[in-house]
């Protein structure tokens, strides 16, 4: 009955001609924390943009939570209990932090459509503030998110992610433009995540990723070239070579 | 300007506390206004100094035609207040056809060049309800204004939805839309001009107890129902959760749908609104003034200079481009020099680049 919450089989993507992916297979189990590492153009965000929806494959199927998802839009996929940040910090500059919040519970929860408010709301409203306490701005709720530093927009990226209590959180470089404490901070923070969320990683910063990832996934110019424990990856000289730039025959 | 300014003080010392405070408030504004052209904002200045010297002529102008002739019956004052009034009810009708266009445009970047269109296609459905079947008024002003929304909708999902973000295919096909759907209105409702008329509570005059004059109460009702609607899309958009949904949706689509709002639907139901109001706006438009064709392109052109002015998705910028452009429509019309009365259409636009010189991104407008 170990159900995946992960499985791409043969998955491609390519942009006029590029193959950004290329047939990738994977699996992750659930409560697994993955790390997908690769040099600049690997594919790995492409990945994750296919995994979230935002992006529709070429070829392969993508599953998640057992379903076959492969046709859904984005928005249905985060139902499903997907929730994902992104490469670039993406708030929404023009609400306050807690409407940021407020408005992710309320996609995740559905109902977005209803004109009026119901006795849900109050239970989002106090979601939304209970995320903000989690990721550390809890004073500063009623802050335009604009108005926030790098480093907080990045947190309220991850209370956005969180607050929809995800089944599957995608991370792009969570860590990326942070402060040395500010990554240590992530770092308890992603370490301190309930087992029933199942966490996948892109992160340049090797120290937040092999702390974090139980398994690697190595990727380069698309395809998968090796899987394995972080010491596994870190002993393997492909590794190596991929990262200082020689060229390896897939 | 150093010698003038020193004699001022001089002055302001040998007449104490009132010189004084002058000439150093003086020496302020001149300080502020020259560190506003030093720091590269040349141009800036210079286009608020002639858009300032223009407004305050045109005020001066206005003024003295007025009260040239005193306050007595006979001078001009109660034609002023009539126009005046004329020109608030217009502001109206245009603030309810542009509100719509800024709405959509707003969230979905799309500049509908068929919205005169759903304009005049609310107008004629009023018309034909009431004059052909008789319906009542209000019933047939709700008719059109959601036949209007469900037209509109109906073109969003058919044409508009799968080339969004693709900003001159939408431009294109809605100027298609517009031309085919101005030859079908001809065909149906016949070339002459046409008006609703108004339901019979608001069919007479109101007397304004100044000056024994009068004005149709219909077109005071004008300003309120704009005014009512004004304040309604503003609590809906920035004190409602769905409000609260459609501005995540402007801030960043992609996200928003990331973290599982359909941004599609927000986006199909803020199409069906911009296109309601409108058809309203047409249902009043025939009501006050005109149907016919040819009335869709005065309309759109109207909301597209009223959205320019007060900056592209801004409420309350489509609210003072409506004041504005209403006000200087009516007195250019009026008040210019006999002779040049033929002229107030450029003065409309004079107003558009005076706008757009102080700022491009319009009033209240932010960059895209």
């Amino acid at each position: 009955m170990n159900e995946s919450i992960v499985r791409l089989r043969n998955l491609s993507k390519s942009f006029a001609g590029v193959d950004a992916v290329q047939a990738v297979e994977m699996e992750v189990t659930p409560g697994e924390r993955r790390a997908v590492l690769g040099p600049n153009g690997a594919g790995k965000t492409t990945l994750f943009n296919l995994i979230a929806g935002a992006e529709r494959p070429t070829a392969g199927a993508i599953e998640l939570f057992g379903r076959d998802v492969t046709n859904l839009p984005a928005w249905q996929r985060a139902r499903l209990g997907l929730a994902r940040t992104f490469q670039t910090s993406r708030v929404l500059p023009g609400l306050s932090v807690e409407d940021n919040l407020y408005v992710a519970a309320l996609g995740a929860d559905g109902g977005h459509l209803r004109f009026v408010a119901n006795r849900r709301d109050a239970r989002l409203r106090s979601r939304a503030r209970g995320a903000a306490e989690r990721v550390g701005l809890a004073d500063r709720l009623r802050s335009s998110a604009r108005d926030l530093s790098h480093g907080e927009q990045r947190q309220l990226e991850l209370g956005i992610a969180m607050v929809a209590e995800p089944r599957l959180l995608l991370l792009d470089e969570p860590a990326a433009g942070l402060s040395r404490a500010e990554r240590q901070l992530l770092t308890q923070l992603l370490l301190s995540l309930d087992r029933d969320v199942t966490v996948m990683l892109i992160e340049h910063d090797m120290d937040v990723a092999l702390t974090i990832a139980e398994r690697v996934t190595i990727m380069h110019y698309g395809r998968v070239v090796l899987e394995g424990t972080p010491a596994e990856i870190r002993a393997d000289q492909r590794v190596h070579d991929i990262y200082l730039g020689r060229t390896y025959a897939v | 300007m150093e010698t003038r300014g020193g004699r001022r003080s001089t002055e302001g010392e040998g007449a104490p506390e009132r010189g004084g405070a002058w000439a150093r408030w003086r020496g302020r504004a001149w300080a502020r206004w020259r560190g506003l052209l030093s720091r590269g904002q040349l141009a800036v200045g210079r286009s608020a100094s002639v858009a300032g010297a223009l407004a305050v002529l045109s005020a001066a102008w206005v003024f003295y035609q007025v009260f040239d002739a005193g306050l007595g019956e006979s001078g001009n004052v109660p034609n002023f207040i009539i126009i005046t009034l004329n020109a608030l009810s217009l502001a109206g009708l245009f603030f309810l056809a542009a509100s719509g266009l800024t709405l959509i445009f707003g969230l979905m970047r799309v500049v509908n060049m068929a919205h005169g269109s759903l304009y005049l296609l609310g107008g004629y459905i009023a018309w034909s309800l009431t004059s052909s079947l008789g319906v009542n008024w209000w019933v047939a002003v709700i008719v059109a204004t959601l036949a209007a929304g469900v037209f509109g909708l109906a073109m969003e999902e058919l044409f508009l939805r799968w080339n969004l973000g693709q900003d001159l295919r939408q431009a294109l096909i809605t100027i298609a839309l517009s031309v085919i759907l101005a030859d079908q209105m001809l065909n149906v409702f016949g070339g002459t001009a046409q008006q609703v008329s108004p339901p019979d509570l608001l069919a007479g005059p109101v007397g304004l107890g100044i000056y024994d004059l009068s004005y149709p109460a219909f077109r005071l009702f004008v300003v309120g129902v704009a005014l009512a609607v004004g304040i309604a899309l503003w609590f809906w958009i920035q004190r409602t959760r769905f409000g609260m949904v459609v501005r995540a949706g402007i801030d960043d689509g992609a996200m928003t749908s990331a973290l599982g709002v359909n941004v599609r639907a927000v986006f199909a139901v803020a199409f069906f609104v911009g296109s309601c109001l409108a058809g309203l706006g047409g249902a009043f438009g025939g009501t006050v003034l005109s149907l016919a064709p040819g009335q869709d392109q005065v309309f759109l052109v109207s909301s597209i200079v009223v959205v320019i002015i007060g900056g592209m998705g801004s409420l309350a910028g489509a609210a003072i481009g409506a004041l504005l452009l209403a006000f200087v429509e009516q007195y250019s019309a009026v008040y210019l020099p006999s002779g040049f009365g033929p002229y107030s259409m450029v003065v409309t636009f004079v107003l558009v680049a005076a706008v757009l010189a102080l700022k491009p991104t319009g009033l209240f407008g932010r960059p895209a």
